[in-house]
């Protein structure tokens, strides 16, 4: 038996508002707005209240999928990033730089987006790069 | 007794509750802030507290959903102990699996939310101030109708349809809420049209709601639904001489005859 509030952040957009997890027996259930939040303020918006809702859901990826034959299979971090890198560095190589394009992520870091766009302008070369928010 | 004295004091009392109860729910300390947590026994208790905010009814509705042969203490505000009334008045918590240890907000928790009654019947800790003068509501009523029109017309195209206020609300427990209802509250549609999502809102909750503030606090767009509520629950009060969780023997305003088939729509949901 288990019932308590865990202080997180919404992962939902860049603002970052502050909200606590609502857990009960280990499930998180729901959200609510941290009222002592400087940004937020003990608001959020109706993706911020649905926060919880992905967490423990069903369709959530738990290992890397590589498609084989037209099916999708589970794999390995390696596997799946060796892939990546040969198929990255094979399109660049027959199509040029420019083929590639990169998206970066209001939910990520500046520091993690910082570094997909170094690997995108100075490992790749070119300047294919976006955010998930242009969609 | 300061503020300090009472949370200590207060800490004592659920210790000593505790062996009587299969756990308390009272506020923990989260953050800067306080949220409502499930205190079992052997459970270190000092980050409990006291705050003016959050919705603990909210809590104890899903804990007891979820095991309700269970008995729980529960650590109450006025606030508190008013919508647990009528929460029970329609069969979303056991009252009778519930011990209830009252505390008293201060004067400044009580200004913070406009409170007029800021301490539960059944006073443990704490000392009952005065509550908050509601004269805002007069100077409203004042204003001639084209204005309070105007106001409101205003207030509600700032919406942004987050639901927050009808989330955060203690007395809004439907599995199936009519503010989702396409027919009643066109989809797509941001501000939702004047007045469909706040005057249902507010008429789905009159007689329940005790004006405690939070869909106010909450709502991002700074809509005065204070104001709108606590001018409801007046006119409740002098058109009907209800009082909102002021008596749990009382029969709730909107009382009806519920046929068996519906009783499913009533039973306590594990959320919403």
């Amino acid at each position: 038996m288990e019932y308590r509030h865990v202080p997180s952040v919404c992962t939902y957009c860049g603002v970052g508002c502050g909200l606590f997890l609502e857990v009960l027996d280990g499930q998180a259930v729901g959200t609510y707005p941290d009222p002592s939040h400087p940004v937020s303020e003990g608001h959020l918006c109706i993706k911020g209240w649905n926060a919880a809702g992905f967490v423990h859901h069903a369709g959530r990826l738990k290992t890397p999928l590589i498609r084989k034959e037209g099916v999708l299979v589970e794999a390995s971090w390696d596997e799946a990033l060796d892939l990546v890198a040969r198929e990255l560095k094979r399109i660049r190589d027959d199509a040029g730089p420019d083929a590639l394009a990169f998206l970066c992520s209001a939910k990520a870091t500046n520091e993690a987006n910082y570094v997909l766009q170094k690997l995108a302008r100075a490992v790749i070369g070119t300047n294919n790069v976006d955010h998930c928010a242009r969609l | 007794m300061d503020q300090e004295s009472l949370v200590q004091a207060l800490r004592k009392a659920v210790q000593e509750l505790m062996p009587q109860v299969d756990g308390v729910i009272a506020l923990r300390r989260v953050g800067d802030a306080a949220a409502a947590h499930l205190y079992q026994p052997g459970d270190d208790l000092s980050d409990l507290t006291v705050a003016a905010q959050f919705p603990l009814p909210t809590s104890v509705r899903l804990i007891q959903a979820r095991y309700p042969d269970k008995t729980f203490g529960v650590v109450v505000r006025g606030c508190d102990e008013r919508q647990l009334i009528e929460l029970a008045k329609r069969q979303q918590i056991n009252l009778e699996r519930l011990r209830l240890i009252g505390v008293a907000c201060n004067a400044e928790q009580a200004q913070g939310c406009k409170c007029d009654l800021p301490f539960p019947s059944k006073l443990d800790f704490g000392e009952a101030v005065d509550g908050v003068p509601q004269d805002f509501l007069d100077e409203f009523l004042a204003k001639s109708r084209q204005e309070r029109l105007e106001f409101w017309k205003h207030a509600f195209s700032k919406c942004l349809k987050c639901y927050g206020c009808r989330n955060i609300c203690p007395e809004c427990f439907c599995k199936q809420c009519v503010l989702e209802e396409g027919l009643w509250v066109k989809t797509g549609a941001v501000p939702p049209p004047f007045p469909m999502f706040h005057l249902i809102r507010a008429m789905h909750t009159i007689g329940k709601c005790i004006a405690c503030g939070e869909c106010e606090r909450t709502c991002p767009a700074d809509i005065p639904l204070t104001l709108l509520y606590k001018l409801l629950r007046r006119d409740v009060e002098s058109v009907f001489g209800y009082h909102a969780g002021a008596d749990p023997n009382e029969a709730p305003l909107m009382d009806s005859t519920i046929f068996l088939a519906d009783m499913e729509l009533l039973r306590p949901s594990q959320k919403g």
